[in-house]
């Protein structure tokens, strides 16, 4: 499952951040802060669902094959699931 | 757009009826509107109980909830239940409906007032749609609900504050409980909601020359509004196709750019909330723990005890189901037999039989399935409720992908092994159209409880009772074989039409996990009963029509060749000395083979005699179009002639059948074949027709019917000329 999960990860990600950290990179339990939505059609939704810029983001879970994805929102309680795909166009502060 | 213009404050007056006495005035029309899992569903539950009409909007498959509220002072209102949605950009054709109806105000449906459901322990996002709801100017009262849950994340709210930043009243309740209603209908009685003073968000100075042109063009009544048919006309049923055309060129005269400005727009909402949340919000948290729900999650979604866990609760669904759904159905299968019986006692004339073998055995047909939807929507609405459903999309959206499905797809697929019915009305849940429509299409082929007598009999029939490497029984596998050769049929076939249809919207997967919580069992209830009905009144009208229409092509044949027949048999009986009851089998078989029905499988026979099938078996193909389970009725029927009387079962009838050699007519690569054959085909109207009424086209189940029947055609062609 692990060998499934790192390659899944780091695979998908190479070629469309350009140096950046998505929220796809995030470990487990590990909190960051959204810099920007790279996707504007999907940052659409995703600011609407209240992942704005500025808004912490934990990764809380991943799916067994490592894909879907959790993550709890800002201090709200509140927790999305998105895909990979989606989850890469979340990107992170330094 | 002459409605456009009307002052919003007041109830618009009711010219329609002449000189109306004041109770038939139309009653003060409110809709309910907010987030999904706000508690819409369940305040909407509370107003109106078991006062719920669904209809369908008009023009699209949504459904549309209406019905009456009492409010206090002996007050009613009708209500309208929007689906839920996060902001007034729709993202699917649920969320369409709602921008049809608010941004027309010549809609019949057009609100008087808005309930707005915000959820307390989500604030922020939660006032991104009341702000937008408020920018167009629509009197609103805000339903603050969850405020119990609020309250346990340490959230205290400023209400007076709040109300005066809002500028609306806001009701502090708990809808799953009824918290706060009592003050709700006394505030929508008095009809308090006023259209909000404030102003949320500005347009930019840019857009706003394009703003003056769209709202002087329209005669609208607010900014926001004409912004909003700039951003959306290509999709607003209500213009017209030179109002289009206006706008398209409006828009590209002033480089309008929907998606940045949508963006920017939400951005400065938020900025905008922010503020006032700064006012009216304090969060004491005395220690930061993990949520309950993240810690169930921990376990729900664990890579092992996950699938365990789901595993499990398809176990008991089906248990509920296989096992305890056919008490019920028993019963309303004997209910319908005595009533019929009753009616063939005491009645005589041409029309009983058609009633009671037409009429009572179609309605009977529809009712008998009425136990595994009741039970089936009982479980996915508890399923729903407590939270769960998303965490099995979440668990087997990675697996269903490849095939063109999403986690959505995986409840209506495991719910067509049931019944594909309650299934395709299942399939609802999924946005994303191209994924509806692939799950509806290949639903039916995973075998359906319908099939069970079917593959029983013949696998019974031709399988020895043996042990396969003295552990597995041999019977069982090849019914295992069948279950998943329906299983990758369908996944295949989702993988092949998602080559051929192209998407028409994007597909999105983000969503909210809701917080684990006990199911309301009254919500519950009203599913159940909503579910019920839609299947009766819709999926049952075409039932009834084809059973009737099937039974006539079984009791009456062309000319007077049935009287002849069994005047034959008569003859023959005399010579014979058959006992009565063995004389009214020929009578009813001869009838039968002579009859339309008859005569169609006379017909067919050239057609389907490469698959290894006769005529007899062709009229079992045509009646198992009203049901599959009609097929072992129709074989009993059919196989009856010259049997001893004792030979009871249809098993035993198949098994006595000799074909011209004299040898045993199934062989068991017939029976393969047409084992094979029931996997695949599609042979239930009432899947039909409910994909008629999900789809709201007939291309679907026309598709279906020709590619399940296709497939099925080629697959026994394949068994028979290869094996046999």
């Amino acid at each position: 499952m692990a060998i499934f999960r790192r390659k899944s990860a780091s695979a998908a990600q190479q070629p469309l951040s350009a140096g950046r950290r998505t929220a796809n990179d995030l470990k487990m339990g590990e909190t960051a802060t959204v810099c920007c939505l790279k996707d504007p059609q999907m940052a659409l939704k995703l600011l609407e669902m209240g992942c704005i810029p500025g808004t912490q983001v934990r990764l809380t879970g991943r799916a067994p094959l490592g894909d879907p994805l959790m993550l709890m929102l800002g201090d709200e309680e509140y927790t999305l699931s998105l895909r990979v795909s989606e989850a890469l166009t979340i990107q992170l502060k330094d | 757009m002459a409605g456009a213009t009307q002052e919003l404050r007041q109830a618009p007056p009711q010219p329609g009826t002449t000189g109306a006495a004041p109770a038939q005035e139309r009653l003060p029309r409110l809709a309910l509107i907010g987030n999904p899992n706000s508690g819409k569903t369940s305040l909407f539950n509370q107003l109106t109980g078991l006062n719920q009409k669904v209809g369908n909007f008009p023009g699209v498959t949504v459904d549309r909830k209406t019905g009456v509220a009492q409010l206090g002072g002996e007050r009613r209102a009708e209500v309208i239940d929007l689906p839920g949605t996060y902001s007034l950009y729709p993202k699917s054709l649920d969320e369409q409906v709602i921008a049809d109806l608010l941004y027309n105000p010549s809609s019949p449906d057009y609100p008087d007032f808005v309930v707005v459901t915000v959820d307390a322990s989500n604030l922020r996002r939660s006032l991104l749609l009341f702000s937008q709801l408020a920018d167009l100017g629509l009197p609103a009262i805000l339903a603050l609900n969850m405020t119990d849950v609020a309250a346990e994340r340490g959230i205290t709210i400023d209400l007076p504050t709040l109300e005066r930043e809002l500028g609306v009243p806001v009701v502090p309740m708990n809808a799953r409980k009824g918290v706060g209603m009592a003050a709700l209908r006394i505030v929508m009685a008095e009809r308090l909601a006023a259209p909000p003073a404030l102003r949320f968000w500005q347009p930019d100075a840019t857009v706003q020359a394009l703003v003056n042109e769209v709202r002087a063009h329209f005669g609208l009544h607010n900014d926001y509004l004409a912004l909003h048919y700039a951003h959306q006309f290509q999709h607003l049923h209500f213009l017209t196709e030179t109002d289009r055309e206006f706008l398209a060129r409006l828009t590209e005269k002033f480089a309008f750019d929907a998606t940045a400005r949508q963006a920017e727009e939400t951005v400065g909402r938020y900025a905008r909330i922010n503020e006032l949340l700064l006012d009216t919000v304090t969060v004491t948290r005395t220690e930061r723990r993990e949520p309950a729900s993240n810690r169930i999650d921990k376990v729900l979604t664990h890579r092992v005890f996950g699938y365990l866990i789901f595993l499990s609760v398809l176990f008991l669904l089906f248990q509920a189901i296989f096992a305890w759904a056919q008490y019920p159905m028993d019963l309303i299968d004997r209910g319908i037999s005595a009533l019929s019986a009753v009616i063939q006692a005491n009645f005589h004339g041409p029309l009983v039989r058609l009633l009671t073998e037409g009429v009572i055995a179609g309605l009977g047909g529809v009712l008998i399935f009425i136990p595994q939807i009741a039970l089936l929507f009982a479980f996915l609405a508890v399923l729903e409720e407590t939270g769960y459903m998303a965490r099995v999309t979440f668990l087997m959206d990675k697996l269903m992908r490849p095939f063109g499905l999403s986690g959505k797809s995986v409840v209506p697929l495991i719910s067509g092994l049931a019944c594909a019915v309650p299934a395709i009305m299942g399939a609802r849940t999924i946005e994303s159209w191209k994924d509806r429509m692939l799950t509806i299409f290949v639903t039916p082929l995973m075998s359906c409880s319908a099939r069970i007598p079917v593959y029983t009999v013949l696998v019974a029939l031709v399988v020895p009772d043996e042990a396969w490497l003295g552990v597995f029984n041999m019977r069982g596998l090849v019914l295992m074989g069948l279950y998943l050769l329906g299983l990758s049929s369908a996944l295949i076939s989702a993988f092949i039409l998602k080559k051929v249809l192209k998407a028409r919207e994007r597909s999105y997967f983000i969503m909210e996990f809701p917080v684990y919580r006990w199911p309301r069992w009254k919500n519950v209830g009203l599913t159940i009963v909503e579910k019920v009905k839609a299947f009766i009144f819709q999926a049952g009208k075409v039932i009834i029509a084809i059973s009737v229409l099937l039974w006539v092509l079984a009791s009456y044949g062309p000319g007077n060749r049935q009287d002849q027949a069994e005047a034959q048999v008569k003859q023959a009986a005399i010579t014979q000395r058959w006992p009565g009851s063995e004389l009214e089998r020929r009578v009813a078989s001869a009838r039968l083979e002579t009859s339309y029905a008859g005569t169609f499988g006379h017909v067919i026979e050239p057609a389907i005699r490469p698959l290894g099938f006769d005529w007899k078996i062709g009229i079992a193909l045509l009646t198992s179009f009203a049901a599959r389970e009609v097929f072992v009725g129709t074989m009993s029927t059919i196989y009856s002639v010259g049997q001893d009387a004792d030979l009871g079962t249809v098993q035993q009838k198949l098994a006595a059948e000799k074909d011209l050699q004299g040898q045993p007519f199934f062989t068991p690569v017939r029976a393969l074949s047409l084992l094979v054959f029931y996997v695949f085909a599609m042979q239930c109207m009432s899947t039909l027709a409910v994909t008629y009424r999900e789809t709201k086209s007939w291309r679907w189940p026309l598709g279906q019917l020709v590619y399940m029947t296709g497939l099925a055609y080629a697959a026994s062609l394949l068994v028979w000329q290869v094996f046999a």
